[in-house]
């Protein structure tokens, strides 16, 4: 009970820090060490808000408590780009209005980068119809589907996914699907 | 919150040791429905033993059947090659459950144990018979669209949320426990508990037992096999209504034998045995598999707002039977 000095490495910087073994990840990220640029919308593991990558895996850190992730390699959105040096898929962002309030947004970034790279290992997802390939074939539908952790309350989504499939991962867009979205 | 200690354990037999040293100890998973529980001091553990270090192996063994250690996440068994090709059903099942972010932190073995439970359940004004046994029901009267049709009682309606679990029903899993009198193991369909009059009573594991391992039996059929999941919106929902199927068929178009579970529907995953049963030995086709559904739904009850369940059950089997029917599954 109480108290805990707790390590990890974020944003590639090791940090060693005292904190009630009751914080979720997200409020030590927030409250104790400052990386505000992650976000609390629900606190309930419904919004995505709070998404950051763990040993490069998407999470929701308000679900997780901090004193489980000790030693793991944690990045937040200060750690895919900075002011001035923006990430590609931030600097599409602003390109396609990815965003309105931009609450949601760095939930949205760290997921689509940790979305990325379950591409790469050839993790399917609902939609996918082929199980047995050696490759999921994206499409707009496996972007949506696969971002649908993370909601954006402005409901720029439309911009979100041309920004993901610019940058990230090439999505040929379904005009059906547009049409109904 | 409450206060607890936090353990990290390193195999079985130490998780259990530690989780002896307290009566109100609980093992820790990924905490996507622990840690959400204990927030809202509906789930007030003094001790959490931190069990993801324990073995998430996903093994293929001689006999045909494979072996998944509780630890494995949800992602990672979803994506197993293994369980892609032979086991379908438990692939799309688990990918239609919660969000990728949650898949990546959820293992095997929480994904099981998480709390069959409603919206009543959460809110500490209410009056949840789960929560606070003998306290009464909100939902019965309340708002109950996603509640149990199936096995309910007057205690509770709640529906177990999960979607793997229903794959797993349907594959006839086992599931391998340890604890402190011993290793034993229990058939995933048994694990669960009807709510009864003590819905807080979920399972059928002791104080102490731990989840190390799931095994599925061999199912060649199973290579035809799949899951469909309707819900209020396309993604990040829980079920109205799920069904996970194997479908194995006669050269003539008879069925040989069949596999057939819900979701969304019970306070445990619903081994529809009663449409298994009826389906043995009959021309495949969709009078069969409305004699089926309506076999099964047959002792169905709905609430207010629930009942509409009933016949979407029954559609959703006949859909999901003639999706297994046509050539490429």
């Amino acid at each position: 009970m109480g108290n805990a000095l707790m390590n990890f490495t974020i944003n590639g910087q090791s940090v060693e820090v005292e904190a009630d073994i009751r914080s979720s990840l997200l409020d030590l990220l927030r409250n104790s060490l400052g990386f505000t640029g992650t976000k609390k919308g629900c606190d309930q593991g419904a919004c995505g808000a709070c998404t950051v990558l763990v040993d490069g895996e998407r999470i929701n850190s308000c679900l997780a408590l901090a004193v489980q992730y000790q030693g793991r390699s944690i990045t937040t959105v200060e750690g895919l780009g900075t002011d001035g040096n923006l990430h590609p898929l931030q600097e599409a962002f602003v390109e396609h209005d990815g965003f309105q309030c931009g609450y949601c947004t760095p939930g949205q970034l760290c997921s689509a980068v940790g979305m990325a790279r379950e591409i790469e290992r050839n993790i399917p997802s609902v939609v996918t119809a082929d199980l047995s390939a050696d490759s999921v074939a994206i499409d707009e539908r496996e972007l949506r589907e696969r971002m649908s952790g993370n909601l954006c309350r402005c409901g720029a989504y439309n911009g979100i996914i041309e920004a993901i499939s610019e940058t990230l991962v090439k999505a040929p867009a379904l005009p059906q699907e547009r049409a109904r979205a | 919150m409450n206060p607890f200690t936090y353990e990290r354990a390193s195999d079985a037999a130490a998780a259990i040791g530690l989780a002896k040293g307290s009566a109100a100890a609980r093992y820790l998973g990924g905490g996507t429905n622990l840690v959400d529980l204990m927030r809202e001091t509906v789930e007030r553990p003094e001790m959490l033993v931190d069990v993801t270090g324990l073995p998430g192996r996903i093994e293929p063994r001689a006999d045909g059947s494979l072996l998944i250690g509780a630890a494995a996440t949800n992602t990672a068994l979803a994506a197993d090659a293994h369980v892609r090709t032979q086991y379908p059903l438990l692939s799309r099942a688990i990918l239609a459950g919660a969000s990728a972010q949650i898949r990546n932190m959820a293992t095997v073995g929480g994904n099981i144990l998480q709390r069959t439970r409603c919206r009543y359940f959460y809110d500490n004004a209410a009056a949840c018979n789960k929560r606070q046994p003998g306290a009464g029901c909100d939902a019965r009267d309340g708002f109950n669209r996603y509640h149990a049709i199936l096995g309910a009682s007057p205690a509770c309606v709640a529906t177990h949320p999960s979607d793997m679990c229903v794959a797993l029903a349907a594959l006839d899993a086992t599931v391998h426990l340890d604890g402190p009198a011993g290793p034993r193991s229990i058939a995933l369909a048994d694990l669960h508990r009807l709510p009864g009059d003590r819905p807080d009573i979920e399972t059928e594991l002791q104080p102490g037992e731990l989840i190390t391992a799931v095994e599925l039996p061999p199912l060649p059929f199973a290579r035809r096999s799949t899951y469909r999941k309707v819900r209020d919106r396309a993604s990040y929902a829980f079920a109205l209504v799920s069904v996970a199927a194997a479908l194995d068929l006669d050269k003539d178009g008879t069925v040989r034998d069949v596999r057939l579970a819900l979701g969304g529907v019970a306070h445990k995953p619903w081994r529809a045995s009663a449409a298994e049963a009826a389906l043995k030995g009959r021309p495949a086709g969709p009078e069969s598999f409305r004699a089926a559904a309506e076999a099964e739904l047959a002792a169905a009850t709905g609430l207010r707002d629930n009942a509409f369940k009933i016949e979407l059950a029954k559609r959703t089997i006949v859909a999901v039977l003639g999706d297994l029917t046509g050539d490429e599954a």
